[in-house]
């Protein structure tokens, strides 16, 4: 009720509510009084000539239960919020009453988890019914964005190819889902130097990976990528401690070819991973981290 | 309509009346003939199925069991998922059917017969003659003062009748928790809030409409009554007293013939009064009360046969029939009309509907749904990628092994596939991706194209993609293939 400034609606509404229940009750004992009735058990009222009106009571249980629907009202309202912004003495909120219901909810699931929140992510991985968890926390969470088969999308890193932009063991991943990422890859351009500098920048980044490029602009790039080793390093193979990927091998995450990479030097990039430490519980986290990890082994085993 | 309605009648003659009264206690005296023997034998057919089925064992499990937790519906053979409620659906409109048609063809045969309401009041009244005896007796007791040995009645009555209450309850929740364990709950009293319950309230509602709301369900509670006039007409045979027969009623002596008296054969004993479970005189006619139990038909034919008249004072008639324009043959006839063929029709129709489909239902179910949050994407050899989801469920108690293709779209075909093993009543969700090579995406162009997902049962858990001739059931499931701009 905190929409209103003045009480007076609130007072209103206490008020209609409790004068419609004593409403209710003196129709119920007004009704219930003695009638005088004709001798042929009719009320006495006649219709269109001939439809007579017969006095055919109601069972007395009948009327109990209506009025003791009327005293449970009353009880109802002093309990619980009905009174206009009165809280009701047993102070029931549905927020509270959902947050019991979660609290009831996890408690039942913390049994489920409780075996698995001490084993390490490789026993996990060989666990069916740990991994089926897993599974199941994934497609409801995470493959919005990664994909059912959570190999991702542009944008959207694969999690099954054993490249990882923040580190790949079982702690650095859950560290990953707990606190969520932010990618940043600042506008460069004016950093590198001219649009052709950008280009051979550009070049020399593809060169890296060994994908098709014009070597005259590579080498010319080659000098001018010092602006990048900051963080991309000397070889341009990354640094996982700050998320900057590796430009050497083969794995594209926002577009691959010359247009991508100039566009990505001349506007940067914020890539943001959401922190889910408030959606789900550590042990859920663990056992989903557990579950990722063993997609990338899984991946490697079977390219070897 | 400008007279004048009366509100009030005369103060000085009309009687004072209170608008809810308690219910007078209605105490039926015990009956015995053809129709009470086809209620009892109805009541031991239902009460053994239903108290019985619980029991019953099928493959190392209860045969019939509804577990709502596991959302799975065991029913001898067969398991159902939440999915499959149309057959519930079916049920209920068969049973709707089921009922227009004997409605139509003999009024409340469920009512007076099968409906548990009658058979439960049934079971206790019997429980009540054991210990109370019968009508007058009963009656008696109620105006006696308390005594020891009435105190003795009423309390082993009530006992019997709680401890029926109570099983029926158990029965129940039976249907719903493994009845041996539930039993074995019940014994070291470890039953869950739910149980318990269920059991109890279940139990208290049986020994309550069973034992004290008895009629008054049938003529405050149930609808049916309210609404069976849209489904009788003049040929539907109901429970009829034979006026023109019985009056002017009377009594005489046994063997008078009652013309050579000037009465009706109806000697006013007033026993279909005494037997009627809902307290009414059949004899003022058909009434909303009457639930069709044909105890007075029972009661008169004893009577008859006393007096050596013959018998059918009351029986089942129409209403042409009994205004006399029609003889019994063509009564008869009638019963075979137009409604009732239409609705036997449909009846059988449905029927046939509903096992086919029972029969013939897959043994297992699928369903596609593409991933929303990117609906393409390229991999390696700028091939494009979709991925899609597959929700698998078993329907048998089996371990079944799938093997899924595309068709439908030229190129396409999966990345990665592996045939997929389903535990016995499993539902699972498994992801997919459709691979298509540039070129054919190419010569489709931009856009979403339809395709078909080929999902393959293999014929047994040991069996590879190869052996896709064994495939014991297939479905094909449609779905859309982008192809990004």
């Amino acid at each position: 009720m905190s929409d209103f400034f003045s009480s007076g609606w609130s007072i209103f509404i206490a008020l209609t509510t409790i004068g419609g229940l004593v409403a209710c009750l003196v129709l119920l004992l007004f009704a219930s009084r003695r009638k005088p009735m004709a001798d042929d058990n009719s009320t006495g009222h006649v219709f269109d000539e001939d439809l007579v009106e017969m006095n055919n009571p109601l069972p007395l249980w009948w009327v109990v239960l209506f009025v003791l629907t009327v005293l449970l009202s009353f009880a109802y309202v002093y309990a619980f919020p009905g009174l206009g912004a009165s809280p009701g003495t047993l102070g029931w909120t549905s927020r509270g009453e959902l947050e019991a219901d979660q609290a009831k909810v996890a408690a039942s699931m913390a049994k489920v988890y409780a075996e698995y929140t001490q084993q390490p992510a490789e026993a996990l991985s060989r666990d069916a019914g740990a991994m089926a968890i897993g599974q199941r926390l994934f497609i409801n969470n995470c493959a919005t964005c990664h994909g059912s088969d959570a190999r991702g999308s542009k944008g959207f890193p694969n999690l099954t190819d054993g490249d990882w932009l923040h580190g790949g063991t079982p702690e650095k991943i859950e560290e990953t889902i707990t606190l969520g990422r932010t990618g940043v890859m600042p506008p460069m351009a004016a950093a590198v130097g001219s649009t052709s500098d950008v280009r051979d920048v550009a070049n020399y980044v593809m060169s890296l990976s060994g994908d098709p490029h014009n070597p005259i602009a590579a080498a010319a790039g080659r000098k001018k990528f010092v602006a990048c080793a900051a963080c991309h390093g000397a070889d341009g193979k990354g640094n996982p401690a700050i998320g900057a990927p590796n430009l050497a091998d083969k794995v594209w995450l926002h577009g691959w070819g010359e247009a991508a990479i100039v566009d990505m030097i001349d506007h940067g990039k914020t890539n943001v991973m959401p922190a889910q430490a408030g959606r789900l519980t550590a042990a859920q986290i663990h056992l989903l981290a557990s579950y990722v990890w063993s997609l990338s082994q899984s991946r490697q085993t079977a390219a070897r | 309509m400008n007279q004048v309605i009366p509100i009030v009648a005369d103060e000085a003659t009309a009687p004072l009346q209170s608008l809810y009264v308690s219910e007078a206690k209605i105490q039926p005296r015990s009956v015995s003939g053809w129709f009470a023997t086809w209620r009892w034998l109805l009541v031991w057919f239902t009460q053994v199925l239903f108290y019985g089925l619980p029991w019953l064992s099928w493959n190392g499990r209860q045969a019939v069991l509804l577990d709502l937790a596991a959302r799975r519906f065991y029913i001898f053979g067969m398991v159902l998922h939440p999915q499959d409620v149309i057959f519930l659906a079916m049920l209920l409109i068969l049973s709707a059917f089921a009922l227009f048609l004997f409605t139509t063809v003999a009024g409340r045969l469920w009512c007076g017969y099968a409906c548990p309401q009658t058979v439960y009041t049934e079971i206790f009244m019997w429980v009540e003659r054991r210990f109370e005896g019968d009508r007058q007796a009963r009656i008696k007791l109620d105006s006696a003062p308390w005594s020891l040995p009435k105190l003795a009645r009423r309390g082993g009555k009530q006992a019997v009748w709680l401890a029926i209450g109570l099983w029926t309850g158990f029965t129940f929740v039976a249907y719903f928790t493994p009845a041996r364990s539930l039993a074995a709950e019940v014994a070291s009293l470890t039953l869950g809030p739910w149980e318990s319950f269920w059991i109890l309230f279940y139990g208290f509602a049986t020994y309550g409409n069973a034992g004290y709301m008895r009629e008054q369900v049938c003529k405050y509670m149930c609808p049916y009554a309210r609404f069976q006039s849209a489904m009788f007409d003049r040929d539907t045979l109901v429970i009829s007293y034979d006026a023109k027969r019985g009056e002017p009623r009377g009594s005489r002596r046994r063997g008078v013939d009652a013309a050579s008296v000037g009465k009706g054969d109806c000697i006013d004993c007033t026993l279909c009064v005494q037997v009627c479970p809902t307290g009414i005189d059949i004899r003022n006619g058909l009434q909303y009360e009457c639930i069709g139990c044909a105890a007075c038909i029972d009661a008169c034919d004893a009577v008859m046969d006393k007096m050596q008249s013959p018998r059918g004072l009351i029986r089942y008639a129409t209403q042409n029939g009994m205004d006399g324009t029609w003889s019994r043959k063509q009564m008869w006839m009638r019963v075979l009309r137009p409604r009732v063929l239409v609705y036997s029709l449909v009846l059988v129709a449905l029927a046939a509907a509903f096992v086919a489909s029972l029969a013939l239902r897959a043994p297992f179910k699928a369903d596609i749904v593409r991933d929303r949050g990117a609906l393409a994407r390229l991999v390696e050899g700028g091939r494009i990628e979709n991925v899609y989801r597959v929700q698998l469920m078993n329907g048998t108690e089996r371990t079944q092994r799938f093997h899924i293709s595309v068709e439908g779209l030229d190129g396409a075909s999966l990345s990665q596939w592996s045939d997929v093993d389903l535990a016995p009543t499993e539902a699972r969700w498994v992801p997919l991706a459709v691979q298509l090579p540039p070129q054919a995406a190419a010569a489709l162009g931009a856009g979403a194209h339809p395709l078909r997902f080929r999902i393959a049962l293999l014929a047994d858990a040991a069996s590879h993609a190869a052996d896709d001739d064994l495939a014991q059931a297939e479905r094909r499931e449609k779905s859309t293939f982008v192809i990004p701009r």
